[in-house]
This record gives structure tokens, sequence and C-alpha cells, in this order.
């Protein structure tokens, strides 16, 4: 593995050569489109439709890796409350389309004004957190996260706002002006169930995530994360304001994070407070720590593994029934478990993710000799 | 009155619970400017493995006084968790000493699920009981109630930070520490042994880890695999309202943090005429960080300045 | 050249989906072995793995048992041999996974669903059910908004939250004579839903509440919140939470010196509760839904024809039992297994159950489901007495 990507192995050498062939590059735009356009039929006919909804939540998650990566990828700040944002943005939604309040508006008013809001719960948390080195930025957002859980499911008295423990109930679903997209439909003899019109949706939101994340990261402003990332001192002297840019990334990453739970709200029709607790932001810190912080395919992989690993390891249950008789290690127990050690495993000996990106690889192993 | 005596009285013996695990991050931190945040599990760790011995013992054919079983399970507890500071120090922060800041804290969050994780495998998801084999006597001063427990761990855990006091500025090893504080690399070069004195310095607080431990499991009569989180971080918070890095300061922060806890959930429904109660209490560990870190970010007591980009 | 980042991007994915192809195909092959009888398949979702997996291990073998029994009949329906087939599945009590369970059965095209085991996952699965048509007969689930959303396929064979929580309060002020009653809950769906139908009981009974505080499901220390009930004196404390927060407390109830009397739900209304009190567990008194097993209409024969099988019935699983039948019987009065036709069957039906005499309301909830009240005396939960809710 390690030979076939040394720097002059003739594997690398063709490969770069491809990537830098602007006809090879369409046609494999082509391809890779015709390929997303027909993944869930591809994905029902290979394991069932059950299927087509884990890859809505890859999806969802893949938003909301991209989202955390603009803080603590490109920007080195360490979130540990992110999942507060996907609250925000999934309470938006609910209580402005439910029978809560009575309103119904439709989702593409509410998914930017969720982006918005959790934008600027961003600056909120980022003001007062601006001055502070990685660790302690680590623990308040920690803090900040468990305060906007404990809130939400508090803010029940002495006004209903966000109905407490209870959650919000029959959250209406995603449609388009008459047409839901919760309803199948035959579109040119085909027919599309709900779940494939929310993969379509989805897959439209997370290559627009993808498309502006890799913006940023080529533009001024990602540079001036990279750069406050790697010495705030010298980025500042350098005459970046480090205040602005900071905050900035808080409320790009948040906003992400608003967009991902405006629509984990209306694909799950309700949200409640225990879905937004501590362990979903580890998970989404450990899927871009895996795949590769600041690096957007790794954090791709990253989401892509983790959403599907608690699905297969489902069958290691029936694996240890057939290898031992009995289940042994439950294999729900060892989620977490194979996480924590993961997060270890990586630091250690890929600090730069299992899908680096070639800069950040670079930087790593430079500082470590 | 009573109440309002005997609110203090919860909060003080909280409180110096708090101090006893805040003193763990508070050292690691004044010397490798390193979050340990697996300081908490080290303390359930503690609470499962004194446990597992009590119930040993109490099982077994040996007739031993109640005082005794406890202190078997204390000894046990102690050099268990003074391995386990010293294999985590080893394994996950030694070879992220030079790497960038990001690394060792995402590595403390791996070690931290980790060993809750492992628990939870070993001992199991339920809370476990702990067994009532020190007889609980009850004192009413002024008409709030107290009892022998409280006042033992009120009573030691501050004879226990005096020690380490004694221990940090009248002994050899503590000006060696101290020193690596400063600088580890002048200190190094004054021939102190850096890499023993941060490795002794995680043994002495995962012991004092240990001993919070059993004191949580015996007061509240249960450990669980996740007691040792949440008590983490609001040790933690305490480290920092003291100042982080002073030993003094994570005793004055525990207590502090203690008592605000406890006439915080006791009166803030009053306070705020029932507009907000006692839901709100695990948010203000979390407030009084973030309101230290704006206004004073060296803490109550702090030596160590906290912004150092 | 921009274009080839996201084509790194998406190969992973891709690889991913399609080498998980290759599996599944040999085990859809192998269950359609068709034999001259009808196939009707029946999901059954509870928590197979984690911390509630001994429950929801006890509800696949409830459910198991009314299946094979019904196999062994023979049973013919519509002019059919039907064959009952089990559809098993794990939500781990995780609301996403269960709506993934959920659209599982869908596709399956299973006739009925019995499950899921908590309110969490039953409530968002339930639009999935509603939405394909499927009938759903939760035996566990017992959070009102459930069968509160105005679906007609939602049923359920337990008494809901509010029921027990109108008997609860009963019990506190008429039973226990409670005039000023202290309430703490815990903050989960659960236990505020609990605490607030125990409220609203009490205040129509004309007790007064003189407290109201709250924890959290991770918490261990109450000391504070129960020094400042200490202060208003009440004469009965209902808790709304769980045993592992409801054993330590009443342990620092009295620890307290505070000599009221404590009332918990059924999150509290177990073994676990007493081992976590102690001695101090005495005299506590907690309700459940259903009636004890000793209890019930069929339960003893239930009890011992389950155990030899698949050992000590844990809680839900004789509810399994009768949900599978009642939805049979259904089944049997419309001739039809399709849950279009047996639906209207079942709202309407009367069914002898080993734990009660089943009959829906107009929502799907038990009519006049029973609550029973225990206390516990030398070190175990006894019963006192049993409770019909009212409407």
């Amino acid at each position: 593995m390690s030979q076939l990507f040394s720097k002059n192995s003739p594997f690398l050498a063709r490969w770069t050569a491809f990537k830098h062939d602007r006809r090879a590059a369409w046609i494999a735009f082509v391809v890779v489109g015709a390929l997303l356009a027909a993944l869930p039929f591809l994905v029902e006919l290979g394991l069932g439709r059950s299927w087509v909804r884990v890859l809505n939540f890859t999806l969802l998650y893949i938003m909301l890796a991209l989202g955390l990566n603009i803080v603590v990828g490109y920007a080195g700040l360490l979130d540990l409350g992110y999942v507060a944002f996907y609250a925000v943005g999934a309470y938006c939604y609910a209580l402005l389309a439910s029978p809560h309040f009575g309103l119904h508006l439709p989702f593409w008013i509410i998914l930017p004004i969720g982006a918005l809001v959790a934008g600027l719960f961003g600056i909120l948390l980022g003001t007062p957190t601006l001055r502070l080195r990685g660790d302690y930025l680590a623990i308040v957002t920690l803090g900040f996260g468990e305060i906007i859980r404990i809130f939400l499911n508090n803010l029940n008295t002495p006004v209903n706002i966000t109905n407490g423990p209870q959650g919000i109930n029959l959250i209406d679903p995603f449609h388009i002006g008459g047409i839901s997209l919760n309803q199948a439909h035959t579109i040119a003899g085909i027919t599309l169930p709900s779940t494939y019109n929310i993969y379509y949706l989805f897959l439209l939101l997370t290559l627009l995530i993808i498309f502006i994340s890799m913006r940023l990261q080529n533009s001024r402003i990602g540079r001036a994360w990279v750069a406050i990332r790697e010495d705030e001192v010298a980025a500042e002297a350098m005459g970046i304001n480090t205040r602005n840019i900071k905050l900035l990334a808080f409320a790009m990453g948040a906003s992400f994070g608003g967009v991902s739970g405006g629509l984990f709200a209306g694909l799950q029709g309700f949200v409640s407070p225990e879905s937004f607790n501590l362990l979903e932001s580890i998970m989404i810190l450990c899927m871009i720590v895996l795949g590769g912080m600041g690096h957007i395919p790794g954090v791709i992989l990253g989401a892509v593994l983790l959403t599907v690993l608690p699905e297969a390891l489902r069958y290691m249950g029936d694996l240890q029934r057939y290898l031992f008789g009995s289940v042994i290690v439950d294999p729900a127990d060892l989620r977490l478990l194979l996480f924590g050690l993961a997060l270890i495993i990586m630091m250690i000996f890929r600090p730069a993710g299992l899908w680096p990106s070639p800069q950040r690889s670079r930087e790593l192993s430079d500082v470590e000799t | 009155m009573d109440i309002f005596l005997q609110q203090l009285i919860n909060g003080l013996v909280l409180g110096s619970i708090y101090a006893l695990v805040a003193l763990g991050y508070t050292m690691v931190y004044g010397i490798l400017e390193l979050i340990n945040f697996a300081h908490g599990e080290i303390t359930m760790i503690g609470a499962m493995v004194s446990l597992a011995v009590i119930n040993l013992l109490i099982g077994s054919s040996l007739d031993l006084p109640g005082v005794m079983i406890v202190f078997m399970g204390v000894l046990t507890a102690i050099p268990a968790c003074m391995a386990l500071g010293f294999l985590i120090e080893r394994v996950a922060y030694r070879p992220l000493r030079h790497a960038p800041r990001l690394a060792p804290l995402i590595t403390a969050i791996g070690v931290s699920i980790v060993l809750q994780n492992v628990a939870m495998l070993i001992w199991g998801r339920q809370y476990i009981s702990f067994p009532a084999i020190i007889p609980i006597q009850r004192y009413e001063i002024l008409g709030a109630t107290i009892s022998n427990l409280q006042i033992f761990i009120f009573i030691f855990s501050g004879l226990l930070m005096a020690g380490l006091v004694a221990l940090v500025h009248k002994t050899r090893f503590g000006r060696a520490m101290r020193a690596t504080a400063q600088s580890p690399q002048s200190a190094s070069l004054m021939g102190v042994n850096v890499n023993n004195i941060i490795a002794i310095t995680f043994i002495l607080g995962s012991a004092l880890a240990a001993i919070a431990g059993v004191m949580v499991g015996a007061y509240y009569g249960l450990a669980h695999y996740y007691m040792g989180f949440l008590l983490g971080l609001k040790a933690f918070c305490a480290a920092v309202l003291g100042g982080i890095g002073n030993i003094a300061g994570a005793m004055l922060g525990g207590l502090l943090l203690g008592v605000i806890e406890s006439l915080g959930a006791g009166y803030i429904g009053d306070l705020t005429g029932g507009f907000l109660g006692s839901h709100y209490q695990d948010v203000f560990a979390f407030l009084v960080l973030i309101i230290v870190l704006v206004f004073r970010p060296s803490g109550l007591l702090g030596e160590r300045v906290v912004e150092r980009a | 050249m921009k274009y080839s980042n996201i084509t790194i991007g998406i190969i992973p994915l891709l690889c991913l989906a399609l080498s998980a192809c290759g599996k599944q195909e040999s085990a859809d092959t192998a269950t359609h072995t068709t034999t001259a009888e009808e196939v009707v398949k029946i999901g059954a979702a509870a928590p197979l793995t984690g911390p509630q997996s001994h429950l929801g291990k006890d509800n696949e073998n409830g459910t198991k048992m009314a299946i094979e029994e019904a196999n062994a009949k023979g049973l013919i329906i519509g002019g059919k041999k039907i064959r009952f087939e089990l559809i098993s599945e794990d939500d781990q009590a995780d609301p996403r996974l269960g709506t993934v369970v959920a659209q599982k059965f869908v596709d399956q095209q299973v006739k009925g669903v019995i499950g899921h085991l908590n309110s969490g996952t039953t409530i968002p699965s339930s639009k999935i059910y509603s939405d394909a048509g499927i009938v759903q007969i939760s035996p566990a689930a017992t959070n009102v908004t459930y069968t509160s959303q105005g679906f007609k396929t939602a049923f359920r064979v337990m008494a809901n939250d509010a029921q027990q929580g109108k008997v609860l309060g009963y019990y506190a002020t008429h039973q226990l004579g409670g005039k000023k009653i202290a309430i703490i809950d815990d903050r989960t769906a659960y236990g505020q839903g609990l605490a607030d139908e125990f409220k609203k009981a009490v205040t129509e009974a004309g007790a007064q509440i003189v407290a109201h505080e709250f924890t959290t499901d991770k918490a261990t220390d109450f000391m504070s919140i129960l020094t400042k009930i200490k202060s208003v004196k009440p004469d009965v404390l209902f808790y709304g939470g769980m045993d592992a927060q409801g054993g330590p407390m009443m342990k620092q109830v009295r620890g307290l010196g505070l000599t009221t009397r404590f009332l918990t739900g059924d999150g509290g209304s177990t073994p676990e509760f007493i081992k976590l009190a102690g001695a101090d567990a005495e005299g506590a008194y907690s309700s459940l839904p259903g009636v004890p097993l000793a209890k019930m209409p069929g339960g003893e024969e239930f009890g011992a024809r389950f155990t030899p099988k698949y050992g000590q019935i844990q809680l839900y699983a004789p509810y399994c039992y009768d949900a599978v039948n009642v939805m049979i019987s259904a089944m049997q009065q419309a001739d039809s297994v399709e849950p279009a036709k047996y639906l209207p069957k079942l709202a309407g039906i009367t069914h002898d159950g080993v734990t009660a005499k089943i009959n829906f309301d107009e929502k799907g909830d038990l009519k006049g489901g029973m609550i029973t009240l225990y206390q516990v005396k030398n070190g175990q939960w006894e019963v006192l007495e049993t409770l019909e809710t009212k409407p």
C-alpha cells in the first residue's frame, strides 16, 4: 500500500496524469453522476429498500461531518458541542412545520432559516470563546452543547416552546408546492418511492455542501483558516483578522449543522432532545478524525464508514452465534469501544486520517520529526 | 436557616469530592498543559475496583470488620488506578507530546470512551450498589442533618490536599515538579528527569482519583460505568474556577462549585419566581466555566495565564 | 479538474454499497421456497442488543410462542392454509434505527407488526406503518403520544402513562390520604409524562402540590432538591423516573430524615430499586401497568407453557403473546390477512387474552386497562391491589 502511493511509484504518476486530463475528468464526472442517480436502485436491488434509508442517513452524516470539518479540520478549533447546531436546525424545522405552533412553512424556506439561526448560535458560542486555546475551547463547546440540550429539554414551562422531553411530533414531510416527497411519484414510467425522493433531495444538498466546502477551502478565507490552525500569532501578523475569521468558521460550520438538523426533522417526523446528546457530537468528530481532518474526500469516507459500521456490526452477533454457539460480546456494546480505540490509534499512528489531504499529511509528518 | 445550613453542608461535601478530582486535572495541566479527559474515568475505575474487592471480601469466609473491608478495597483501588494512570500516559499521551495540540486532546477523548466501555463490558450496564457495611450515624446540628460519612469525606479530603500541598512545596520532588511546570526544557537541563516527573504526576493524580472514586461510591451507595464522566467535567470546571495549575485553587474551586450547585438548585426557583427551576442544576458548572474564562481566565487564585495561543 | 475531487470522494461509497450486495441475495431466495400454504409475515421489533436486550428477547419469545401455537393449529383464513412467519428485527432502542427497521418491514410486506418496545422508537415508526397501512400493536410503549397522533393503524395492549398517572394520583390522594404532595421528575419523556399526569390527577382530587423539582436520568446526587422538599413538609413524595435514580433517591430521602411516603411508577417497580435503596426501600410504593401474572386470567397457565421453553418471564412477554393473538383473531373474523380488511375488525374486537380482556377505544388504547400497586415489604415488592383505569 505504502509503496503504491510512495512518491515515485508508477501508479501515482499515471494517476496524476489521469487527474490532470480534462477529458478524463469529464468522463469521470458523467459516470459518477449516473452512478449517484442510480445508487438507490442498485442498493435496493442488492440489499433491500431499508438500505436506501441507511443511504439517506449516510448523506445526512456526510453533511454534518463536512460542517464540523470546517471548524475542526480547517480552522483547527476543537468543537465538542457541534450537535447543538444540529439540534437548533432540527427544532427550527419542527417549530415552523408542525401542529405545535400551527405553522406549516415549506422546507425550502425553513432550511435557510435553520441555517441562519444555527449560524447565529455559532457566533453566540464563538464570541466568548475566541480567546481560548484549543483544550479550553473543547470543554466550553462541550458545555455549550449540554446547555442547549438542557434548555430544549426544559423550555416547556412556563411557556411551552419546545414541548420539553416529549419532543415535537407530526412534523410535516418535505413538500414542494403541492407535491409531497413523502409519496411515491411516477416520472417517465419510473416509480420513485418516498425514500428515493428524499435521497435525491439529500444528494442535491450534499453536493451543494461539498461544493461550498471545496470553494471555501481554496478561497482566501479557507487559507486564512489554515493559517490560524497552524499558527495563530503568525496569522495575525500576516494581517488576518483572526477574530472575524474564527467567528466565520463557527458560523459556517454551524449553518451546515443547521441544514442537516432540518433535514433530520423532516425525515424523521419527530424530534426530541434525547437525539442530540454528547455521543452524537463525538461520533461526528470520529468521522472526520478517522477519515482525515480537513480533507473533503476523507471526511466523506469517515462518515460513510461510521454510518455503515453499526449496520455491519449487526452481523457480528450472527457471526459469534455461528462460531461459539452464543453471543459472547453484544455487538452494540462494542461499537463505542471501537470508536474510542480508533480515535487513539489514528492519532498515534496515522494522525492525518485514513485518507489524508496530501498537504496535511506533509505538515503532520514534519512536526513529528 | 436550617435549610440553608443543610444546603451548605450538601454543597461542601459534594465540593470536597469535586476538589479531590480537580487536583488531578490541575496537576496534569500544570505540567503538560493537557486536559486529561480520562481523569474522571479513573475515578470511576477506582470505585469499581474497590467495589469488586469489597464484594469479594464480603462473600468470602473471612469475617472482617466493615471498616477493614473498605480499607482493603481502597488499598487495591489505589495501585490499580496508579498503574492505569501510568499506562495511559505512556501509551496515549507520551507519543504525542510534540504533536499538534489537537492530537492529544482527541486521544484523551478516545481513552475516556475506551475506559467507559471496558468498564461496561466487565461490570455491566446496571448501577452496582455499594454494600452498606459501615454503620451510618446521623447528627443533628441546628436542624440540619449530617452523617459520620459526610464529616469523614470532608475532613479526609482536606487532609489529603494539605499533604499534597506539602509535597509540592516542601520536598525535592515537589521542586522538580514545579520546575518542570515552568519550563520542561530548563528543568531537564538542571538535571530533572522530566519523563519521570510527568509519569509520577499522572500516578499521584490517579491515586487521588481512586480515593475520590471510593468516596463517591460509598457516599451515594452506588457505582456505574458512566459515573466518572460528568464528575470529571464538573471537577474540571472547578479547577478552572480556582485557577488551573494551582493546587490551592483546585480546592477552593471544588468547594465553591459544590456550594454553588447546591444553593443554586435549592434557591433558583425562589430567586427567579419559578421561571427557572432545578432543571438547570447541571447548567451551573458550565456557566461558571464560561463566565470565569471570559472575565478572569486565570481563575480565582490563578498562576497560569489561560491565553497562550 | 475540479470534478476529479468529487470523484475520489464517491468511489468508496460505491465500493461499500456494491461489496455488500453479494451476501444478501442468497438469504432472500432461501425464504421464497413456498409450499402450498400461504405465508403471512409478521414483524416484531425490539432492542435485541444493548442495555435492554433482556426485555427485547423476552418480547421476541412471547411473540414467537404465539406464532408457533397458531401455526400448530393450522388456521385457514380466506380459504387458504396459513403459515405465519416471524421476522424479528433489532431496533437497539434507537429512534433512528427504529425507522430503518420499520422501512424494512414495509419492504418485506409484513401484514402486521408487534412492537416496538420503547416509546421513543414506537412513535416515529408508527408514521411509517400508518403511511403503508400496516397494523401495529405495541406491547410495551406507554407514552400517550403514540396513539394520539390520529393513526388508525396504531394500537397497544398496555395501559398508557396517562392511565397510570391517573391511578397513581388517585391512590396518593385517596388511599394514602395525601394532602400536600411533592413531585420529582427526571425530565425524560417517560418521567415527565407520568409526573404531569400524576400532577393533574392529584390537583383534581383537591390536594396541593407543594413542590415540583427536577433531576436527570444520569444524576446520583439529589440532596439539594430533597432538602428543598423537606422544607415544605409533604406527606407524599412522587418520583417519575427509573429505578437507577429512584433507589438512591429513596436512600437520600431517609438520610435527610424525611419520613414522607415515597411513591413511584413502573420505572421504579423493580428489584433493582430495592437493591439500590437497601434497607431504606422498606415501605416504598410503586405501580405497574397490567395485572400480576398470578392474577391474569390465563397467567399461571401461560407461565407454565412459557418458562420451560424460554426461561423466566422478564416483563412484556405475555403482552406480546396477546398482541399476536388479538391480531390473528381479527384476521379470522375478517377472513383476510390483509391489514385493510382486518383493521376494522381489530378496532372493534373483544378478545380474552392472558393479560386481560382486550378492547380498544377509538384511539387504539386499551379500554379499562389495569394498574397494580405494590409496596416494599421485607425487601420485596408485594402486591397491594389492582385498580381499573377510568376513561
